[in-house]
């Protein structure tokens, strides 16, 4: 009797596996995130327009960056018919962006513009956003083709308009 | 005038504002001598560097349970302890997260974790969050490599395990292997410091 409830529950489970993958699947058929390496990221973090950039690093295991993201995005609504652009870069590993980016992009109805910088040699390419950046992250660049300015911290949303009215 | 006087005063706000949350750029550097310490190991003892009377230098590296890079690092972590110990080289894993801040890095979880993956070295809880500061660590994992001398325990590198947190068989540069490979040979490390990306301390 109790092995016939093991095989049950087991049936159950891998029932529910393939449930869930189905369903990731047709959700990541709809959602569609690049991945660049560094060299191929690069040309992004620089501008020859008049319009003003907030790149922020953030990964779906890093509370401190997902407790901000909702700020980001009203941001981002808020400046959307001006001279802006937002990014929001994503370090999630390669393997779970199927798994885990992608799914919270859905869940959280992520509005701005993701993309996965799939790059695992960070030491090669930290300096290269920001000489004095740690690599911790959150962590958020905000550039014109004139200025350019690095957070290594989390921001609110008023800290966020606060920096981008007076850049 | 008004008008310059209120600009001036928001600026002020700003800047106030904006730097509220910048972390300390401080710690140790290339050359600088590490502080020891008494923390408490998953066994319940109290663990100090200079316990280790028979020790070249140490390996200490600051980790958590929760971290996804710490995680990717964890067999990687065992491996140098298993290769080092007994050249001399000891694994010391220090936690420097507040449980508080962060339940899933408890003293706790910290004991289950080190059994489950059968740690050969110290883990320790960095009560108080005071011995991370004084490294200067700013995210889980972080390394510094400490070799012992007559003047006390002389960091000689900081940074990275190796240039690949994802895929351990991408690995193309082993940072603290390459360092503590010259220290045992006397020769100089020839890159000290790297930079990798990593979760947060939390305090």
């Amino acid at each position: 009797m109790k092995r016939i409830l093991h095989i049950i529950v087991l049936i159950n489970l891998i029932g529910c596996d393939f449930k869930n993958k189905k369903v990731s699947d047709e959700l990541s058929d709809k959602v569609d995130i690049p991945s660049y390496t560094f060299q191929e990221f690069a040309p992004m973090l620089q501008t020859k327009s008049d319009t003003l950039f907030v790149v922020n690093f953030w990964a779906t295991w890093c509370e401190p960056c997902i407790e901000e993201l909702p700020a980001f995005e009203a941001i981002n609504q808020e400046y959307k018919n001006q001279k802006f652009k937002m990014l929001l870069v994503s370090l999630d590993f390669n393997k779970q962006k199927e798994k885990k980016l992608i799914p919270f992009i859905i869940n959280h109805h992520l509005k701005a513009k993701v993309l996965h910088l799939n790059d695992p040699d960070a030491n090669a390419w930290i300096e290269k956003v920001d000489a004095n950046w740690s690599g911790s992250i959150p962590a958020t660049l905000v550039f014109t083709k004139n200025k350019r300015v690095f957070f290594e911290q989390s921001f609110t949303k008023e800290q966020l308009k606060n920096i981008i009215d007076n850049f | 005038m008004k008008k310059k006087i209120i600009y001036s005063l928001g600026l002020l706000l700003s800047i106030l504002l904006f730097t509220s949350n910048q972390p300390i750029a401080s710690g140790y550097g290339i050359g600088d001598i590490a502080t020891d310490f008494n923390l408490k190991n998953t066994d319940g003892k109290m663990v100090s560097l200079k316990d280790y009377k028979d020790a070249k230098g140490f390996i200490v590296i600051f980790t958590c349970n929760h971290c996804p890079y710490a995680i990717a690092y964890e067999d990687r972590i065992i491996a140098l302890d298993k290769k080092y110990k007994s050249k001399g080289y000891p694994v010391i894993a220090i936690n420097p997260n507040n449980p508080e801040k962060q339940p899933k890095d408890s003293y706790d979880l910290m004991q289950v974790r080190a059994k489950e993956k059968g740690f050969t070295f110290p883990y320790l809880l960095d009560e108080g969050q005071k011995i991370y500061p004084q490294y200067g660590a700013t995210k889980t994992p972080h390394v510094f490599v400490l070799e012992k001398t007559s003047k006390g325990n002389v960091i000689q590198y900081i940074g990275a395990i190796d240039d690949n947190y994802e895929e351990p068989k991408a690995v193309k540069v082993k940072y603290v292997e390459d360092a503590i490979d010259a220290l045992l040979k006397k020769k100089d490390v020839v890159v000290k410091t790297t930079k990798a990306i990593g979760c947060s301390i939390k305090v």
